[in-house]
């Protein structure tokens, strides 16, 4: 099934992308991890930020397991301020986020993953091929919901087995694009 | 509306499709109700643009719509009014 030109299966794109304090991330050499997921997201969407403890607290019960998550921030912050570096800085460590809050400047990435929105949720399975693509959970508004979406497919990855589901609708807005 | 005795076919629907437009009807984010012309929460980012708000539930949570009480309770004060 495609995912907006990454398939399931597909071997990720390249992610090198820097910080927010300027230190650069890349993917884990295949291998090295039993499951990486890459989050695009931002700072003044509604749904991401609706979202947003729920990802946090997969990224704290999975980490034992090996797993790394990283959140990405692709808006043009020329038009959208709230999304600016020094924002997204602010925010990381004023909420004291477990993961890297990595900055796409030049958009380059989201486009090269095909990201859509914020949230958008990206599981690599330990050799980076695309194994979920879309919402942490069906409902933004329904913290209960603990992103199953994305854990039911950390624990199918982690076990060796597909997703199911392996593709749902990324919902949010849209990824703010450069004019 | 039809909750508090208004026709629903009196919303007007108005897509803002600019940054100029957005400046020029001081729109801060999408979805914005107005009711009589006034914001039926007052915004929390005042800068304009073609975003996305961010409304707060009544019991907390974030939402991308406002509580459907907020709507309500909104509606009933521009009834209100209007008839003053």
């Amino acid at each position: 099934m495609n995912a907006d030109g990454l398939a399931i299966g597909d071997p990720a794109p390249p992610l090198e992308l820097p910080d927010t304090d300027g230190a650069m991330h890349t993917l884990p050499n295949p291998g090295d991890a039993p499951a990486t997921v890459v989050v695009w997201t931002c700072n003044h969407c509604p749904y991401a930020l609706a979202w947003h403890d729920r990802l946090l607290d997969v990224a704290r019960d999975y980490a034992e397991a090996g797993v790394g998550l990283l959140m990405v921030n692709s808006n043009d912050a020329q038009r959208y301020p709230a999304d600016s570096l020094e924002a997204m800085r602010d925010r990381h460590r004023a909420e004291g986020w477990p993961v890297p809050y990595l900055h796409d400047a030049d958009q380059s990435a989201a486009r090269a993953w095909g990201a859509r929105t914020t949230p958008d949720v990206f599981v690599l399975d330990p050799d980076l091929r695309l194994a979920y693509r879309g919402a942490p959970d069906p409902d933004h508004e329904r913290p209960e919901l603990a992103a199953g979406w994305l854990r039911d497919a950390l624990t199918a990855v982690l076990a060796g087995e597909q997703p199911d589901p392996h593709l749902t609708q990324p919902i949010g807005c849209s990824i703010k694009w450069r004019q | 509306m039809e909750a508090v005795g208004l026709d629903p076919a009196a919303v007007v629907v108005h897509e803002v499709e600019t940054d100029e437009d957005a400046d020029a009807e001081r729109f801060v984010g999408s979805p914005t109700i107005r009711i009589e012309g006034r914001d039926i929460q007052a915004p929390a980012e005042t800068a304009t643009g073609l975003t996305c708000r961010v409304y707060r539930l009544r019991d907390g949570r974030i939402s991308a719509i406002p509580d459907p009480a907020d709507i309500r309770d909104a509606l009933r004060q521009g009834i209100e009014r209007s008839s003053r």
